[in-house]
């Protein structure tokens, strides 16, 4: 039993950090609102040479041939800076699945992916919406139980604005001449594992999420003065980032936990990621909640970059399955006749 | 990252089992809060002792097995599955006993630890004062040093199980002149000594669960002061870290309340799925209870390779208390008009004994230092906020 993560991918996570911290200024993720796509050409070729894309691509194919759980610290650091690249899906969900269609597809696009020439975006039946189709060389969609691979050109796309100006949603028609590449059972199977990788994409970038929203209330609070005093110096104020913290803390072992369990292609992975979803989004909703609170007004303006945190947060929370969905996924194990529960459960 | 038992701590694990069905009395023993069931508490911890499982952290030369944390979770998981009695002695093995580790001579480790060990001595607590609760450092309670004694006079309240412990710890002014944390001195005293009056209060299930405790010109030998005089600050904030740390409440107590919960759904499931509320709890019941093992887990596999318990572990207190008191209060609701009938009602057949937990579960996040209290921690210590 070793439930932490190793030297290697705590200094991956620390010069990442570093990288995102750096380049990733709220400044240049407005700046990227304004421009076509909203992306961010010249980042994406950073975050390549970087070995980020390439991460989870295997070694024969140009990758570092890493996993979940070496990419989980990674995707929370993403959330941290609120990435508005298709880093996650395309290392978390889209080239596991391009791994898992194997053949003449995988071969043509897994160097391509390794070295980020290539975005590859997964995206399921219960992504109505699908974000990032639009700069994604290869989109690998699941519509009416089967798997399409499709470059630009086999797809048309109608914009869905959000919100969130980082986020770029579409509804995707798939052009009748395009051909599925999986079907039946293996398009179930892939379905299941692109879920889980997805909501775990989602859960790692909620933490991240979190903590960047109870940072800059703290920073904020400490600097706001009201009666003379910092308002962070009053308990009503403390006890409400408190609150976040406890979630927040209590969120992260069951994420790192899923990101193990997909890593392991465990049985119990289903079960782990949705609870891990919940959780993390949970926390990120209450941090989003009560962030905002302690901002006051100036936490209800465009001007302050609150709001980039928040609204990604409440997105995360209903994309890869909402709150509902994964409530069913519990239910469905707790409530079964043969659930195994209770203490010494956890880790059989 | 490997979230597998290995081959040696799963054996643990079937060792703890084997050993705990053959010996965890058949009936449920009564409430430690009685003069009864105290004894049959009192009883058990010896049975315990003797099996080598009452202490499985110590160090072989005081009765226990040298365990790491992981082993001591599995414990837990065990005993909570097995429904062992509770802990009459927590006070002692949870929170004396690792403080007089750290701070104890030779003399009182071998004097005090052992008699902990065996069941002979019951610790109770000695913080509180009638106007030093949250604020401990308003401890007014003194004990004055004369010759080789301590003389002691006072007031402490809400000590609990004082009334049938045998020793108290806790914490008296020994320099009159000091104010606030100085000058107050971390003291054991034997609760049969002369000059102590000991007077019960009734809790909120009518029994004496704690009491108060009154102190005229009791003498104290000074070998029973714990670390240096006027050092007590520090080693209570050892003992209250214990406390809040790990070792008081661990996952398989609410992972247990939690699995309960869930059968006790699926039983009045046609009249609990009424309200949609319920199931939502249920559901969360169990995410939490199983997030509180996760991070307990990652936490103790930290602290097994040399990591250090940081200022997020006071987060620990504010959730295990609030989940076991949503636990209870939605098992309250399942029940419904049952939820208030004491056990012996003759229409309280199924209730178990979720009152008794309900009305535990409302202390949780008063003991221990308030939920108020470690918010501000938190949020002072772990977040960086201006005080």
């Amino acid at each position: 039993m070793d439930f932490t993560f190793n030297e290697d991918q705590l200094l991956f996570q620390e010069s990442v950090r570093e990288f995102l911290g750096n380049e990733i200024t709220p400044e240049r993720l407005r700046a990227a609102w304004d421009t076509d796509t909203g992306r961010d050409p010249a980042l994406w070729t950073q975050l390549a040479e970087l070995g980020l894309a390439g991460l989870t691509v295997p070694e024969e194919h140009g990758g570092l041939g890493m996993n979940a759980l070496d990419f989980v610290l990674l995707a929370q650091e993403c959330g941290y800076v609120a990435l508005a690249e298709p880093l996650v899906n395309h290392a978390l969900a889209g080239v596991p699945l391009l791994q898992d269609l194997g053949g003449a597809l995988a071969e043509a696009w897994l160097p391509k992916a390794a070295t980020g020439e290539a975005r590859i975006i997964a995206a399921l039946e219960q992504n109505l919406l699908v974000e990032d189709a639009h700069v994604a060389d290869l989109l690998l969609l699941e519509r009416a139980g089967q798997w399409y691979a499709l470059t630009q050109g086999e797809f048309s796309l109608q914009h869905n604005a959000s919100v969130d100006p980082s986020r770029r949603l579409f509804t995707v028609t798939v052009n009748d001449a395009v051909q599925p590449v999986a079907s039946g059972d293996q398009a179930r199977r892939l379905r299941l594992a692109t879920l889980n990788r997805g909501a775990l994409g989602c859960a790692a970038q909620a933490l991240g999420l979190a903590q960047r929203m109870v940072d800059m209330s703290v920073l904020y609070t400490s600097d706001r003065q009201q009666f003379g005093k910092p308002i962070g110096s009053f308990q009503a104020v403390k006890h409400h980032l408190a609150n976040v913290a406890v979630r927040l803390e209590y969120a992260k072992a069951p994420v790192h936990r899923a990101a193990y369990a997909v890593a392991e292609d465990a049985a119990g992975a289903g079960q782990a990621v949705s609870q891990a979803k919940l959780m993390a989004c949970e926390a990120a909703g209450l941090a989003a909640k009560n962030s905002i609170q302690v901002h006051g007004a100036m936490g209800y303006t465009w001007e302050v970059d609150l709001h980039i945190f928040m609204k990604k947060a409440w997105a995360l929370a209903n994309t890869w399955g909402d709150a509902g969905f994964h409530k069913q996924q519990v239910a469905g194990h707790i409530f079964a006749d043969d659930a195994v529960l209770g203490a010494g459960a956890t880790f059989q | 990252m490997n979230l597998q038992y290995t081959a040696q701590q799963q054996a643990f694990r079937l060792e703890v089992r084997e050993w705990l069905a053959g010996h965890v009395p058949a009936q449920p023993l009564a409430s430690f809060d009685t003069a009864e069931g105290f004894q049959q508490h009192r009883d058990w911890e010896v049975i315990l002792n003797q099996g080598r499982w009452g202490m499985v952290t110590w160090p072989e030369a005081l009765g226990g097995r040298g365990c790491d944390l992981i082993e001591w979770l599995i414990f837990e998981e065990e005993y909570y599955r097995a429904r062992a009695p509770q802990r009459v002695n927590q006070n002692g093995i949870f929170l004396l006993g690792p403080t007089l580790m750290e701070y104890g001579t030779e003399e009182q480790r071998a004097r005090f630890l052992p008699a902990m060990a065996e069941g002979r001595d019951i610790w109770a607590q000695g913080w509180s004062e009638p106007n030093a609760g949250s604020d401990m450092a308003a401890i007014r309670s003194r004990a004055d040093h004369q010759g080789d004694k301590y003389i002691i006079n006072g007031q402490k309240t809400w000590s609990t199980r004082a009334v049938w412990a045998d020793w108290l710890f806790g914490m008296f002014r020994t320099d009159p002149e000091s104010e606030r944390h100085r000058g107050l001195t971390f003291i054991l005293v034997p609760l049969n000594s002369p000059g102590i009056t000991v007077r019960p209060i009734p809790q909120l299930d009518g029994l004496p669960g704690f009491a108060e405790i009154f102190f005229d010109n009791v003498e104290v030998d000074v070998s029973n002061r714990l670390g240096d005089e006027g050092a007590g600050w520090a080693v209570a904030m050892a003992t209250a870290g214990f406390e809040r740390g790990l070792m008081l409440r661990s996952p398989a107590r609410f992972q247990e309340t939690a699995r309960r919960l869930i059968e006790l759904y699926r039983a009045n499931e046609t009249t609990a799925s009424a309200d949609p509320a319920v199931k939502e709890a249920v559901i969360r019941a169990y995410l939490d209870a199983e997030s509180y093992c996760l991070s307990t887990y990652q936490t103790a596999c930290r602290l097994t390779q040399g990591g250090k318990i940081g200022a997020e572990s006071s987060t620990n207190k504010i959730f295990w208390s609030e989940l076991d008191q949503n636990m209870h209060a939605t098992a309250m609701s399942i029940l419904g008009a049952r939820a208030e009938l004491l056990p012996h009602a003759p229409a309280a057949q199924g209730v178990g004994s979720w009152l008794d937990g309900f009305l535990f579960s409302q202390s949780g996040p008063i003991y221990a230092g308030t939920n108020e209290i470690q918010r501000n921690i938190i949020a002072e210590r772990m977040l960086g906020m201006p005080r």
